[in-house]
């Protein structure tokens, strides 16, 4: 039997099946929906709680919608689904399971905190370009009320937000991978290291992050031999403003300049000034949306044709930044082509 | 970790603490002295109006202490204070507003979780180390008063 080596570099895999992105689902909270990207979502959501009576529960509805919606935009049936692969912030992956409990679908249960929307994408690729699977939906998402709960103070607890601080997304997306038609396919799949550089501060995630994002992008381009100029979008996860500029400077380092061909989803989707979001969303949902929702639909319009997504994670939890512990960084870029 | 790491990780260190904006200290000062004074303000208010009814001074500051706690928690719950307290930070903290806003607000929040592992065990998360500590330090101070009267 002969197996095909498909590792390219020191941490790429090539997917020459070419997997492809049939469709992709997203839907958002309020807030996001009064943001810049507002029509690129599929569903806006009026009620952040979504008829549910708690938060949690609103947040693994979400998911369910956008894992439904995508199924049922693809033309497709649960059943046809191999896996779902999905992931969020919440303990014990709250919201992916017990969205998952309600589906007919095999389910794989993933953390990488915020960079979730490029893990499952990247697994859900391996999985169909290794033949292990023929359709696949990759899923996440987050919610600001039930991460503020897990995370820092609750809701109506009077407090001020540094500049630095970032907003979690209310929102969820999907995507649908599968063999066949003519829809942006994954080519690359480069998985990050974990990357701690002393960061500490839980108001500053976007430059804990960014030396993971810097990693990653770095290798990916080494590993392919691309420049930055051959895509049309680098998009990052949720660094936000800060963490954003870090990671263009501190890329310099390794010799690529990025240019305006470089974006970060946390700082897309809120008007800053208006919304009061300071350095910028942040949130699994916030890639999710941002990819599933802008970069996804400029890609069947043509105006994108060449994309590296790089979700990137912070991979705190709340015991271990009470005890003091560092806050280390994770981010996998996974390259859509058309 | 080998020797290019340690020069990027030298190089970020370098970079982030050029990139990182500081909070506007006098604003935010500003605000809160503003905030925090028109507080007082209204504490100030209903002490001199106890006072003008001819309640014994003892008395008055725990009338006050009660109007100002139930002002904090009442603007709690119909979801003003955290508002506020954005604006003005230390400002709408500090007074004994914010002290209520620090009880009611864990309160409402893990309501979901039930009145005895929700609302009573969560309830002092935030204002528990300023009792712990506030009356800890009293009882100390009481006792070393009490040797050295």
């Amino acid at each position: 039997m002969i197996i095909l080596n498909k590792r390219v570099g020191k941490q790429t895999v090539e997917t020459p099946s070419k997997p492809r992105i049939i469709a992709t689902a997203s839907i958002v909270g309020p807030k996001e929906g009064e943001g810049p990207l507002k029509d690129y979502f599929d569903i806006i959501l009026e009620d952040d709680l979504n008829g549910k009576d708690t938060y949690e529960k609103a947040e693994s509805s979400m998911m369910y919608t956008a894992v439904n919606e995508v199924i049922k935009k693809a033309n497709f049936k649960e059943e046809n689904i191999d896996y779902l692969l999905a992931g969020d912030l919440l303990n014990q992956l709250t919201s992916a399971c017990f969205a998952a409990k309600d589906m007919d679908i095999p389910f794989i249960g993933l953390f990488g905190a915020c960079s979730t929307m490029t893990e499952s994408l990247a697994m859900g690729s391996l999985m169909i370009d290794g033949g292990y699977a023929n359709h696949v939906v990759a899923a996440t998402s987050s919610h600001f009320s039930s991460a503020e709960r897990q995370f820092r103070f609750p809701l109506e607890y009077g407090s001020q937000r540094p500049p630095t601080a970032q907003w979690t997304v209310t929102g969820s997306g999907a995507m649908l991978l599968g063999r066949e038609g003519n829809f942006p396919y994954i080519s690359y799949v480069t998985m990050g290291k974990v990357k701690d550089y002393g960061v500490n501060d839980v108001n500053n995630m976007g430059e804990a992050m960014a030396p993971a994002a810097v990693d990653t992008i770095a290798q990916h381009l080494k590993d392919t031999g691309r420049t930055p100029d051959y895509y049309d979008i680098i998009a990052t996860g949720d660094l936000g403003k800060v963490g954003k500029r870090i990671t263009k400077e501190l890329l310099l380092e390794h010799g690529f300049e990025l240019k305006d061909n470089y974006i970060d989803c946390g700082d897309e989707i809120f008007d800053h000034e208006k919304q009061k979001t300071n350095s910028g969303g942040s949130g699994c949902g916030c890639s999710a949306v941002v990819d599933c929702g802008y970069i996804y639909k400029n890609m069947l319009n043509g105006k994108f044709k060449r994309v590296l997504l790089v979700s990137t994670g912070a991979l705190l939890s709340s015991t271990s930044c009470f005890q003091g512990l560092n806050i280390p960084g994770i981010a996998h870029a996974v390259a859509v082509e058309i | 970790m080998n020797k290019k790491e340690e020069k990027m990780k030298q190089k970020f260190k370098e970079i982030s603490s050029e990139v990182r904006p500081t909070s506007h200290l006098l604003r935010n000062c500003i605000r809160a002295f503003i905030i925090g004074g028109l507080i007082c303000d209204v504490g100030q208010f209903f002490n001199n109006y106890f006072m003008k009814l001819g309640l014994p001074k003892d008395d008055v500051s725990g009338w006050v202490s009660i109007i100002m706690v139930f002002i904090g928690a009442l603007l709690t719950g119909i979801g003003i204070y955290d508002k506020l307290a954005a604006f003005a930070g230390a400002g709408s903290l500090v007074p004994i507003t914010g002290f209520a806003n620090s009880i009611v607000s864990p309160a409402m929040e893990f309501k979901r979780e039930g009145f005895i592992f929700g609302v009573a065990a969560k309830m002092f998360t935030i204002a528990g180390p300023v009792l712990v500590y506030g009356i800890g330090s009293s009882v100390i101070v009481g006792i070393i008063y009490y040797f050295s009267k």
